[in-house]
């Protein structure tokens, strides 16, 4: 695939108005699926989270789960959408081979929540409005592998395997209008929104919101038009870029793409799009043609959903608070710079922090636990720090026997090494281990004896005034001792025993 | 006679993805042209205000509590597979991309 | 044992209950009738014996442990072959489905069951119930008993002709348009469509889903009543099923009192345009109610004139996309071209095999009613069409509690004679299309043998939505009326299938 041209960024945003469209899916965390009794579950056997229905078996019939519905009008309510008091399913009708029916079962004319907003802050702190246009609810695809061809993608495939798992899973697409004004910053708008879309679905626990799981999902829309220019320019949709850094080189891109061809004279075709992340730019899908007519209809298998402004209140009341007014609490409570407070944020580790404070430990020492050493730890092996196998209260009971001074820090890593090894709890493997620091001072004197008899000019040399001399004596006991003693305890014995 | 051409047919045949001979375009164009025109007497049967029922009996809200009932095993999901292959089903190759 | 298979399901029952037969005996009879005759007829498209008689045999150890789980434990049934079973394959009359066995049983197939009631076999039907001959059967058409040239009604044609011809005590079917109440008037047996939403459709294959229904095909009024009392009922797998039961049919066929019936004519579907032996026949009917001490008023539904119109635009449409599933990826038949060809290739060469002249017919016009740009004038327009059939409805159950049609223009037509005219075909459904496109119960019942060709007619009763036992007593009503005046059912005149 040849690389296309583009223009630079700057002169594409000079010269263009950017306008944007995000539609973001987000997979729920219901036990079951949208329209059957079968689990919602990642990694099952191929296969074997299916029934009549989700397979699309002649004769069976969808049954609609009641906390999918109620999960959907959350959302809707957390971006101040309106709900709607009477909508009903519908078919959307096209042929593919991970849809089991044949037709998706989706919301057309009348989605549960619409006429909504969002406020999105960016990183130099001004404020932007998203408009959100609607939610609504629909189920999701199975899985397509296909085998046979260069790198598993369609082209060159020998044949292609399906796994009706995923197929059922609820997913809500919440789409925004057309935001305009983003000028320069429209990348960033677009993956900032996506994030906030992610940290709320995560905070009202309605989705495990993992993204490199797809748990949710961006379809990018970009156009340009000229400055002044009245009519929106013709655009194109980006499909499931599934990471924010994606999003925001996505948009970039297309801008760059559609700038070059507009400015020298080119129209924009109107097609679905994929970006690739390994190679750092957007290839054109299929055209979009005759063969999107959908042919949407009321689903007959199902009854029209009429929330009750009871329900609908109930659902209110169980709202979170929002993740912007969360951080912001947060960050005044734990009294951390921008820069330190950006770093958890980046690095997805809010909620592990903020166990940590929970469970007694301060917050500087509960970020540098998360964002230094676990981090480390974590990369070391290639895994998320959220997936080691250590949790918040364990890093503060570690942190609380620094304070109070009976591990040292570099003992802590061992204790940390333990208890990501499977060791038990941070006592278990101080204890199997030996490692707590010795504070039998009669010990301590025993091997600062045994060390100054090894170094007799060492005494000499501090009651001369040399006290770095001491340090030679320090480094014999604390290697005496195995680490497990307070250095400067040992420097103050022996300065005594010098006098 | 109204507007189902030869043409109009074959875009019918492939949205339902359904192989058509040239002799059966031309045959189906004729059948659903008379059909159509027949039943195109519905449009004017109905003013402006009717509302459309797609519910015989009006119901609304009705649920399913969301616990997990007995799924089939991979082996029943795969007993009817004209193909299959790694506990999936398996099919040709696709042609576009998504 | 012509006495077996003569008597009602009610009479079996009792036979049964009595301990007078058994399940075996009984189920062997008909097994070994329809062996032999089903080649005449072609009723059943598959059937096992061994199975049969196992269930049979189960049932009969029920009995013996004491334990009675129905009222029509032990007698056997047939079933439509639209509806999945477990235990044999089910085509729905096409062959995209040639030799499939499900991987579950319908909920009406569950209920058979739990009720211990052996199943004798599946029956034919027009592909995909699309048809009212069982011409479009990918299997052949079945043959109607009182003739075998002529067709038996369709689309649930096999259990008709197996019901008419003996070959099976009880039969279900599944009506959409008429495809239980027309096959019903065509071979002189009774065939009802219970309110929609009274019988769950999960398992039965969609033809079109807001017009569907599952309901009984018998020899009398009493046994249907009985067998819709087994298979109704709330099911939550399927989200259109009635919240609540209707009650026992049984119930109300005993309650049966003509004083102060007001029935319904209705005018629209009295005169024009029905064979006049039929005609004379539905006169008949009326007659004998006023004459027993009913009030008789007609009825005015002008929209009635658009229902066919309407039906023909949703049906095609909601099967377009109900049929969207039979792709050749999970189930069914594979076709794969010669050469490198795609899955949209196989999808494309499989449901041109796969699928008939009407299905292809149907799935078409369907998808041309749905799309974009003729979706308001066409499915958009027939759904409103079917507001104003409600509201005529509502209007006329005013001034009547039941209202009557004959059920079908005609009698039954000789094979071929309308295969090559489909607009032809549709209007056999006239009658019976209103209570499919309003939800409201409708059952058709012998009401005599045409003069012009002594082919059986039937005459159709409607009640309002939810009011099954009242079309149950009303039905009954009529039926005595006649077996008074015959000194036996319209069945006892049908022909010896043995001898034809």
């Amino acid at each position: 695939m040849a690389k296309e041209q583009l223009m630079s960024y700057e002169d594409a945003i000079e010269r263009f108005e950017v306008v944007i469209g995000l539609e973001v899916h987000v997979e729920l965390n219901t036990v079951s699926k949208m329209f059957c009794g079968c689990a919602n579950n990642f990694g099952s056997e191929p296969n074997t989270n299916v029934c009549p229905t989700c397979l699309g078996l002649p004769g069976s019939l969808p049954a609609v789960n009641r906390k999918a519905v109620e999960s959907s009008i959350a959302i809707g309510l957390a971006l101040d959408c309106q709900i709607a008091p009477n909508g009903r399913f519908a078919r959307k009708n096209y042929f593919y081979p991970d849809l089991a029916k044949n037709f998706q079962t989706s919301q057309f004319d009348e989605p549960i929540a619409f006429e909504g907003e969002i406020s999105i802050e960016l990183e130099t702190g001004e404020v932007f409005m998203v408009p959100i246009e609607r939610a609504h609810m629909e189920e999701d695809a199975g899985k397509l592998t296909h085998v046979g061809g260069a790198t598993g993608r369609i082209q060159g495939a020998e044949y292609s395997l399906v796994d009706y798992n995923r197929a059922g899973v609820p997913l809500v697409e919440i789409v925004t209008k057309p935001i305009y004004g983003a000028l320069d910053k429209a990348p960033e708008l677009a993956a900032t929104y996506v994030r906030a879309i992610r940290d709320i679905v995560k905070s009202m626990n309605v989705s495990d919101a993992k993204m490199e799981r797809g748990n949710v999902r961006c379809d990018a829309n970009v156009s340009l038009r000229e400055k002044g220019a009245e009519k929106l320019g013709t655009r194109t949709e980006t499909k499931n870029v599934n990471s924010l850094k994606s999003i925001e080189n996505t948009v970039r891109y297309e801008i760059q793409r559609q700038a070059f061809i507009l400015a020298a004279g080119g129209k924009i075709i109107q097609e679905t799009r994929h970006w690739h992340e390994d190679r750092g730019h957007t290839s054109a899908g299929r055209p979009k043609s005759d063969a999107d007519d959908y042919r949407y209809f009321p689903e007959p298998d199902l009854v029209p959903v009429q929330p009750s402004e009871e329900w609908i209140e109930e659902i209110r009341l169980t709202l979170t608070e929002k993740p912007s007014d969360r951080r912001k609490r947060l960050q005044d409570a734990w009294g951390f710079a921008d820069l330190e407070f950006r770093d958890v944020l980046n690095s997805d580790l809010l909620d592990e922090i903020e166990a940590t404070v929970a469970a007694g430990a301060s917050p500087q020492s509960a970020r540098k636990w998360w964002t230094g050493e676990l981090a480390r730890l974590a990369n070391a092996q290639q895994l998320a720090v959220q997936d080691l196998p250590i949790t918040p209260e364990q890093v503060a009971s570690i942190q609380k026997l620094i304070d109070s001074g009976e591990l040292t820090d570099r003992i802590a890593r061992d204790v940390v090494a333990g208890v990501l090894a499977g060791e038990g709890e941070p006592a278990e493997v101080i204890e199997s281990r030996g490692l707590k620091i010795v504070t039998d001072e009669g010990a301590l004197i025993a091997a600062i004896d045994k060390a100054l008899a090894s170094q007799p000019d060492v005494m000499e040399k501090i009651r001369d005034g040399k006290l770095q001399a001491a340090g030679a004596v320090i480094g014999a006991v604390m290697q005496e001792m195995r680490g497990q003693a307070d250095a400067a305890r040992v420097r103050e014995l022996i300065l005594e025993r010098a006098k | 006679m109204s507007e189902i051409t030869p043409d109009l047919v074959r875009h019918l045949a492939s949205l339902a993805r359904i192989l058509v001979t040239d002799q059966e375009v031309e045959q189906l164009a004729g059948e659903l042209g008379i059909i159509v025109d027949s039943v195109a007497t519905v449009t004017k049967a109905v003013s402006g205000d009717v509302t459309a029922t797609s519910h015989p009996i009006p119901m609304a809200n009705v649920y399913r509590e969301d616990v997990i009932l007995p799924s089939l095993s991979q082996l029943q999901a795969l007993s009817s597979a004209p193909d299959s292959a790694e506990g999936r089903f398996k099919v040709n190759a696709i042609l576009d991309e998504d | 044992m012509t006495d077996i298979t003569s008597s009602s399901a009610a009479v079996l029952a009792g036979l049964i209950l009595s301990k007078k037969a058994s399940s075996v005996e009984i189920t062997t009879a008909f097994l070994d009738r329809l062996e032999k005759l089903n080649p005449k007829t072609n009723s059943y498209l598959h059937f096992n014996r061994e199975n049969s008689l196992a269930q049979a045999k189960r049932a009969d150890q029920q009995l013996a442990e004491g334990k009675t789980v129905s009222p029509l434990h032990g007698v056997p049934i047939a079933v439509k072959d639209n509806l999945t079973t477990t235990d044999a394959p089910t085509t729905a009359g096409s062959k995209i489905l040639e030799g499939w066995v499900p991987q579950y049983d319908a909920t009406v197939v569950r209920k058979l069951r739990e009720a211990s009631m052996p199943i004798l076999g599946k029956t034919n039907l027009d592909e995909f119930a699309m048809g009212s001959s069982t011409e479009f059967s990918a299997y052949g058409p079945s043959k109607n008993p009182w003739d075998l040239s002529r067709i038996p009604g369709g689309s649930g044609g096999g259990s008709s002709s197996a019901i008419a011809g003996h070959l099976a005590p009880l039969a279900i079917g599944s009506d959409t348009g008429g495809s239980i109440r027309f096959p019903a008037a065509m071979t002189g047996s009774v065939g009802a469509k219970p309110t929609y939403g009274a019988v769950s459709r999960y398992g039965l294959i969609a033809l079109a889903s807001s017009l569907d229904q599952i309901g009984p095909v018998t020899n009398s009024v009493l046994d249907a009543a009985m067998l819709q009392d087994v298979i109704g009922g709330h099911d939550p797998h399927d989200s259109t099923s009635l919240p609540n039961s209707l009650g026992s049919m049984v119930q109300s066929v005993k309650e049966a009192d003509v004083k102060g019936l007001r029935v319904g004519v209705v005018k629209q579907l009295s005169s024009d345009g029905f064979q006049p032996g039929v005609k004379a026949c539905f006169d008949d009917t009326i007659e004998k109610l006023a004459a027993a001490g009913a009030e008789i008023v007609e009825v005015d539904c002008p929209s009635f004139e658009y229902a066919v119109a309407a039906y023909y635009l949703i049906l095609p449409a909601e099967a377009s996309s109900n049929l969207a599933k039979f792709d050749s990826v999970r189930f069914g038949l594979r076709v794969t071209p010669d050469g490198n060809p795609t899955i949209e290739n196989v999808m494309a060469a499989t449901r041109e095999q796969g699928f008939g002249p009407e299905v292809k017919r149907r799935i078409i016009l369907g998808t041309y009613a749905l799309s974009s740009g003729y979706y308001d004038a066409y499915y958009g327009s027939a759904q409103k069409v079917r507001t104003l059939i409600q509201q005529d409805l509502a209007k006329a159950f005013t001034q009547a509690d039941v209202l009557l049609t004959p059920t079908a223009p005609t009698t039954a037509f000789k094979i071929g004679e309308k295969v090559n005219d489909p607009l032809a075909m549709y209007l056999n459904d006239i009658a019976t299309i209103p209570a499919n496109l309003a939800g409201i119960p409708g059952i058709s019942v012998p009401n005599g043998l045409a003069s012009e060709d002594g082919l059986p007619s039937g005459v159709q009763i409607l009640a309002p939505a939810m009011q099954d036992g009242q079309m149950y007593r009303v039905a009954s009503i009529v039926e005595k009326l006649y077996v008074d005046q015959w000194g036996a059912s319209l069945i006892a005149r049908v022909p010896d299938l043995e001898a034809l």
